[in-house]
């Protein structure tokens, strides 16, 4: 006993308090599913690539990126970019520029020549990819990843289908898509143009299954009643023919319809030298089934917009276009009163059918409205034959035609192995009310330039410029990582009882339960929502 | 005027989040390092979400980091000398010394004298407590050491009233709040409005060259007030606003919660001065009524019944008005 005066005990430390046992309820991290991934039609993890993008590592984010999509400088110039409608920064100022970003990564890729290895061993089975659009030359790329070797047949002259025959140059540089699918092709894939497949039976016969994208090539007509003089061009025939030359179209065009298709077959128009440009259109603005910012552009070039008309007659130099009105259920119905419009060509944009003649008479294959029935697994009723892209039912953009060739993939390679491909359960969404945005400062979105005007109309140069480096980093930035942890280390500071442990970076944080009393504090302060307080069992 | 601690802006978090993986190592705050001094360790006995807990580990961290850890801290009776030292465990991993309630600023500067006498001057002096003893019990001996300019920095956990003998009003104790000695019954209940005291106008009318005002809800900024006021010699004062979920009747999670709520209303102005004059106050950032801060506390529920108490809240928003004038506030 050599201790001070009326001391009778050591002095130890309150450690041994295991302050743990007052719980009731405990911290737990979870990834929650961020708006921006949900909404990816080709199941991109957004969130993860702008987390890997935000310290400058953007060929890690590219990597990550192309996990899932082989096509991100394509996607950054025509995906219609859903992810940045979900974004729950909108909530805030406004949505992270995902796309900008995405276009940056993918012409960084270019720039660096950054390819993709294939390490997978080979499966020694053969697949055969109908259509080299978007949705086969996913497939390809991925079921090359998985180690089959592809084949992919089409029946045009180059490469790219919808995007390349569909997709004006001026929102689509033919060297970027070129690339793009020149990285698929070096990774093994066997190209085959100029083949058309007809009898599918026979050719099945030497692969081990298919995957068919034909895609929807063929404009719907619409009956008008027309003068002997009257021209009428379908919008898929003359943007596929700014492919081998230039469509002769007159100085004043007249186009039908009001999705984009009918946009891009205005614009270019304009281009071409068309100085009278007129879109005629059923029903009113808010109903086109254009894109706002495609609409904006158009008549920021000069198309004009004739809202709720429709084109009765078509002869050699005029259409005559009838007035409508939108009765109550919103349907336009015809008043009656008529008008003229001068007119040299008349172009169709009323929607597009697939050519399903190579499905014929393949037995168990059900069609309906014009396209394919596929079940969930995207495979038709006859056994390894699947099918994706515009040709199935589905939204019609290259977005949903990737994600199609991703899935497909995943679903063949299963088949093949006489398994069954149950993609992981998706984990609770990560919605704006599970933020913490006190943590989160204002920063409006980096804007991309558009061209200036008067080229725009004149050339056929890309109308968006991309982002520079530092505001492509700026823009990553400003990603919220919603319900996905970014070690902002709020949960490690903000704990009164130390009880959150630091594990290191990239290893995030776990809970110290010895002394973690279950305030819920590091999960009401986590800025992001990705802690959850769950009950002690009791 | 900004602190130099938010100047530097990461998008996705701000400069507000504790760290950032993107920010330098030493642009971090003291409490996003694994080194930190965890002054106040693991196993104390304050309760679920004490932010007088969490206030003492944040400010004293942060000051053992501005001294290379030379440092003692004198502690005055109250919830952080309970519920961190019974006999015989102890929670602080840095010197430390009780004596009474009333005297804790006497004794730190006791305490820096003779360190003064040994000649031991590279050892910093820290003096803290609840309001109870830097308001009321210990205010004679602060207001000595202030006068004397005493080289000690004196730090307030002000959680507005007496919570460890069971939550009796103190000096601190705002209007119209709840206690267990202003009940809230007859036709003003709760805490009378036109008393009590404001220690941090006081400590500025003192002329000392060190006085702030922080919250629990802003690391950066507490944690540069504590470096700043260990650049001066001489008495110091800084006031901490750290709610207490037990008396003011809150949520557990919602301690730093109601303390940014107390700012960003305007009920408590963060600011900071040298020498009696204001240098710099902290913004209100998205300015909110008093009663989003108010709704979330028990001690004020009686205001809202049915009826609400209107004409009580319209009192208490006029105090936060005079603040955002006063302090020039809002931008």
């Amino acid at each position: 006993m050599d201790k001070p005066f009326a001391i009778t005990l050591d002095v130890g430390s309150s450690k041994a308090n295991k302050t743990g046992a007052w719980r009731t309820e405990r911290p737990v991290y979870a990834d929650r599913m961020p708006p921006c991934n949900q909404a990816c039609p080709a199941g991109e993890n957004i969130q993860r690539w702008l987390y890997l993008a935000e310290d400058g590592s953007y060929e890690s984010a590219w990597r990550e990126l192309m996990a899932d999509n082989p096509f991100p400088a394509i996607m950054g110039r025509v995906c219609y970019h859903p992810c940045q409608t979900a974004c729950n920064r909108a909530r805030l100022d406004e949505s992270v520029g995902i796309n900008s970003v995405e276009r940056f990564l993918g012409d960084e890729a270019i720039r660096q020549g950054w390819t993709v290895p294939v390490t997978a061993e080979p499966t020694g089975k053969r697949i055969m990819v109908v259509g080299a659009g978007p949705a086969g030359l996913s497939a390809a790329y991925h079921l090359t990843l998985m180690g089959h070797a592809v084949t992919v047949m089409d029946s045009g002259a180059y490469a790219g289908g919808m995007m390349r025959f569909g997709i004006p140059r001026y929102r689509l540089p033919r060297d970027i898509l070129s690339a793009e699918i020149q990285r698929i092709l070096d990774m093994g894939v066997t190209l085959e143009l100029g083949h058309t497949v007809t009898n599918l039976p026979a050719a099945l016969r030497h692969f081990d299954a298919a995957f068919l994208a034909v895609g929807a090539h063929i404009g719907r007509r619409a009956y008008i009643p027309a003068g002997d003089a009257a021209r009428i061009l379908d919008a898929v025939s003359m943007l596929r023919g700014m492919e081998g030359g230039v469509p002769c179209l007159g100085r004043r065009v007249v186009v039908y319809g009001g999705g984009n298709t009918a946009m891009d077959a205005a614009r270019t128009a304009r281009r071409l030298g068309a100085t009278d440009t007129v879109v005629v259109y059923r029903r009113t603005r808010d109903r086109m089934p254009a894109h706002d910012f495609e609409v904006e552009e158009a008549i920021e070039e000069g198309v004009t917009m004739k809202w709720l008309s429709t084109i009765t007659h078509a002869d050699g130099e005029r259409v005559t276009v009838e007035k409508m009105r939108l009765d109550e259920t919103g349907f336009p119905q015809p008043t009656g009163e008529f008008e003229e419009l001068a007119a040299d060509t008349v172009v169709l944009a009323l929607g597009q059918q697939a050519d399903l003649t190579l499905l014929q008479g393949l037995p168990g294959v059900d069609f309906e409205d014009g396209v394919v029935k596929v079940g969930d697994n995207l495979m038709t009723g006859y056994p390894g034959v699947f099918a994706g892209g515009d040709m199935v039912p589905a939204e019609r953009t290259v977005t949903v035609a990737v994600g199609h060739g991703k899935k497909a993939a995943r679903h063949i390679d299963a088949w093949l192995r006489g398994t069954t491909y149950r993609p992981a359960p998706r984990p609770a969404p990560a919605a704006f009310d599970i933020l913490n945005p006190w943590y989160y400062s204002d920063a409006p979105a980096t804007v991309r330039s558009t061209l200036e005007l008067a080229r725009r109309t004149s050339t056929f140069d890309e109308v968006q410029s991309g982002l520079d480096e530092s505001s492509a980093l700026f823009e990553a930035r400003r990603c919220l990582s919603c319900g996905n942890c970014f070690e902002c280390d709020n949960c490690f500071g903000v704990c009164p009882d130390n009880a959150v442990i630091k594990l290191g970076a990239g290893e995030r944080y776990a809970i110290d339960l010895d002394y973690c009393k279950g305030c819920g504090l590091c999960a009401a302060e986590c800025p992001c929502g990705a802690i959850t307080m769950q009950a002690e069992q009791t | 005027m900004t602190v130099p601690a938010q100047q530097i802006k990461f998008y996705q978090t701000g400069s507000f989040a504790v760290g950032n993986r993107l920010l330098d190592l030493e642009d971090r705050s003291v409490q996003a390092d694994t080194d930190r001094a965890n002054a106040l360790t693991s196993g104390h006995r304050a309760c679920q979400g004490c932010g007088e807990a969490l206030g003492a580990r944040y400010a004293l961290d942060a000051a053992m980091r501005a001294t290379q850890g030379q440092m003692v801290a004198v502690n005055a009776t109250g919830c952080l000398e309970v519920f961190s030292t019974p006999y015989p465990q102890t929670s602080w991993q840095i010197p430390w010394i009780h004596s009474l309630f009333g005297n804790a600023p006497a004794v730190a500067t006791g305490v820096a004298a003779a360190l003064k006498a040994k000649g031991r001057t590279d050892v910093r002096v820290i003096g803290q407590g609840g309001d109870g003893g830097t308001v009321d019990i210990g205010f004679a001996c602060l207001s000595g050491m202030f006068e004397r300019n005493d080289d000690v920095l004196f730090i307030c956990y002000d959680n507005e009233a007496y919570m460890n003998t069971g939550v009796q009003r103190s000096g601190a104790t705002p209007p119209a709040a709840r206690t267990m000695t202003t009940q809230a019954v007859g036709p003003e209940p709760g805490n009378a409005f036109g008393q009590g005291k404001n220690v941090p106008l006081i400590a500025l009318a003192h002329e000392i060259p060190y006085v702030a005002t922080a919250t629990v809800a802003e690391l950066h900024d507490l944690e540069y007030k504590v470096r700043r006021a260990m650049e001066f010699r001489g008495a110091r004062y800084i006031h901490v606003m750290v709610p207490c979920p037990l008396g003011w009747g809150s949520a557990a999670c919602d301690t730093i919660r109601v303390a940014r709520l107390a700012k960003e209303s305007g009920l408590f102005p963060v600011f900071e001065a040298e020498d009696g004059e204001v240098t710099g106050v902290v913004k209100i950032r998205r300015q909110v009524p008093v009663e989003e801060y108010l709704r979330l506390q028990g001690r004020y529920a009686h205001l809202f019944g049915d009826p609400p108490r209107t004409d009580v809240i319209a009192r208490i928003q006029a105090m936060a008005d005079r603040n955002i004038r006063r302090f020039g506030l809002v931008e």
